[in-house]
């Protein structure tokens, strides 16, 4: 083979390589705009303002809102916070700060492992250990599952952020005769607070889709439920029934919910992502 | 360059009679361990000087010893990082530590505020004394609020200027608004930062350049009142006038401080230090006054290094 013929070769091998890349970029890119374009149709052109006031109507009874699922739905999530958020974030600076080498090994790998479990075998646990033993179905039991599923990500991103904190402030802390509780709860956290705060975000952004783990423990509620002892409404079980539903309006109020959680987790995505983008050591991520 | 090769290339001007050179590596190492403490004591026109010289002769009348080493050795993992170092530093003056990267002698700075606890699976042996206390014996938040630090590359606090030379203080607590206010400005003042800073006190720390940034990292050091300042070559990432500046800080700092400073910059140790310790491979070569180790030193292997011949 001749120098320019080899040279050819390797121009077309470069460029049909090149082409590749491109067409499945763009074919990546085309299938979330069609979802968000097909979800933004139905689902805008569903959307009333009594979809976010009113109470689902009875069956057979035209229009009606979900007032209650968007409300629960925030509870739920507040819940599943307040439970899984202070775990794993003790867990994350456990592991950025403290970790001993086999110890701290243990608990990452087991940590990666519980975010690994499938969300509805996080159910059927909830379900095993409080809605069976309580006798009815509770949004607290929603809230608990939902927790248990930020745990880990909530470890991994708290220690990762921890890891970006340049190692010369936890010194310069502790060169003043600062003790290491109080270095890292007075600077080291501090600096890395906007990742920590984003890791939290995202995490709820992925649960506050989960549908699974609620089947099992908050259930639904055609009405208010007030407390957290009563099952409870949210948006995906919502879409859930609705969508599976012989009627039509209520695949058009599906639509609807859909549209409105898509639109609830791309706010917190991009809130956090713009909280990240204001922080000095988020390691570039 | 091993203690063997030094005996080879010894050249015949080598002005200091010495004994014979050793054999072998083992002998090498022993009399490289013995000689830092004959080096302490030897004024400097006789090397053959009695070897049980009090410090009182090295430092000269009047200055009192701040803290001292003995036999101490540093260990990273199964590595020795420092072998067999004593030296002791003088009260109020300028002590400087030099030698090629990989010495030992930030290593060896920082186990006089137990900074190299921090690092873990390192080891250290032997003693190290502060006012004639075992600091391994002390707490160590005690031992760092007498012994402050300043790092190589500076590292404010992501906090206001403000806040960040206060620091210090209010981990100590026990000071109102007004006295916390007070000790800030004295900070700032001795640092030279004061009249750069006066008017934005509460602004970011980040938004101040190179050199007053590392300013900033000793005001905060300074706020606590150490009686030791560590410094590990402070000014290795500033440029030429930010590093006078801090120069002639350290010289007015050590009428009421100890000041102890690691530099890669020889001109620099000769210009503000008092007395010089040469590390080399873990040891300490050579420890005395400032002028003899860059005029006159006793040891070959310092003055290849101090004349620009290695390293």
């Amino acid at each position: 083979m001749t120098e320019a013929s080899r040279l050819r070769s390797r121009h077309i091998v470069n460029n049909i390589m090149l082409g590749m890349t491109g067409v499945f970029t763009v074919f990546i890119a085309s299938v979330l705009l069609f979802i968000l374009g097909y979800l933004f149709i139905n689902g805008a052109r569903n959307l009333s303002w009594n979809f976010f006031t009113q109470l689902p109507k009875p069956t057979g009874e035209l229009g009606g809102g979900m007032a209650n699922a968007i409300v629960g739905s925030a509870k739920i999530l507040a819940m599943a916070t307040v439970i899984g958020v202070p775990i794993g974030f003790l867990g994350g600076v456990y592991l950025a700060e403290y970790g001993n080498k086999s110890f701290a090994f243990v608990v990452r790998y087991v940590t990666d492992l519980l975010n690994g479990v499938p969300s509805i075998v996080v159910g059927i646990f909830a379900y095993t250990l409080i809605v069976m033993r309580v006798k009815h179905f509770s949004a607290l039991a929603g809230g608990m599952a939902l927790g248990l599923m930020m745990i880990p990500i909530a470890v991994r991103s708290t220690e990762e952020f921890l890891r970006n904190v340049p190692n010369g402030l936890r010194e310069g802390a502790l060169a003043l005769g600062t003790p290491k509780w109080r270095a890292l709860a007075t600077v080291v956290i501090p600096a890395a607070k906007e990742g920590i705060i984003t890791g939290i975000m995202l995490n709820l952004a992925r649960v506050a889709g989960e549908t699974a783990p609620l089947l099992f423990t908050a259930l639904n509620n055609r009405f208010w439920s007030p407390g957290v002892n009563q099952p409870m409404s949210t948006l995906p079980v919502m879409i859930y029934t609705y969508a599976l539903s012989p009627y039509d309006d209520w695949h058009q109020q599906a639509w609807a919910a859909g549209f409105v959680l898509l639109m609830l987790i791309l706010t917190i995505n991009v809130s956090a992502r713009m909280i990240l983008a204001r922080s000095r050591y988020s390691g570039g991520r | 360059m091993s203690a063997q090769m030094e005996a080879h290339e010894r050249s015949p001007e080598h002005r200091v009679p010495r004994p014979a050179p050793p054999v072998n590596d083992h002998a090498a190492r022993n009399e490289v361990q013995s000689d830092p403490l004959r080096a302490d004591s030897a004024p400097a026109n006789a090397a053959a000087g009695p070897p049980s010289a009090k410090p009182a002769e090295l430092f000269g009348p009047g200055v009192e010893e701040k803290m001292r080493a003995t036999n101490l050795n540093f260990f990273y993992g199964k590595s020795q990082a420092l072998y067999d170092i004593s030296i002791q530093v003088p009260t109020n003056h300028v002590t400087a530590f030099i030698g090629p990267s990989g010495c030992g002698k930030s290593t060896f700075l920082r186990t006089l505020n137990r900074m190299c606890d921090t690092v873990k699976g390192t080891r250290v042996e032997g003693d190290v004394r502060l006012d004639g206390e075992d600091i391994f014996g002390l707490d160590v938040t005690s031992v760092r609020r007498r012994v402050g630090m300043v790092f190589q590359r500076s590292n404010p606090f992501p906090k206001s200027i403000f806040d960040n030379v206060a620091y210090g203080l209010r981990v100590n607590g026990g000071l109102s608004r007004a006295d916390v206010a007070e000790r800030v400005e004295r900070s700032l003042v001795r640092s030279a930062l004061w009249d750069e800073v006066k008017h934005k006190l509460h602004e970011s720390a980040y938004g101040l350049s190179g050199g007053q940034q590392q300013r900033l990292c000793i005001a905060r050091a300074l706020a606590v009142d150490p009686e030791v300042l560590l410094l590990d070559e402070p000014c290795s990432a500033l440029d030429p006038i930010s590093t006078s500046k801090i120069e002639e800080l350290l010289l007015m700092l050590a009428d009421s401080c100890t000041i102890v400073i690691v530099t890669h910059n020889m001109q620099q140790a000769a210009r503000v230090s008092d007395f010089t310790g040469f590390f080399l491979m873990g040891k300490l070569v050579e420890f005395a006054r400032t002028e003899q180790i860059f005029q006159a030193p006793a040891r070959k292997e310092t003055e290849d290094y101090v004349t620009g011949r290695f390293g």
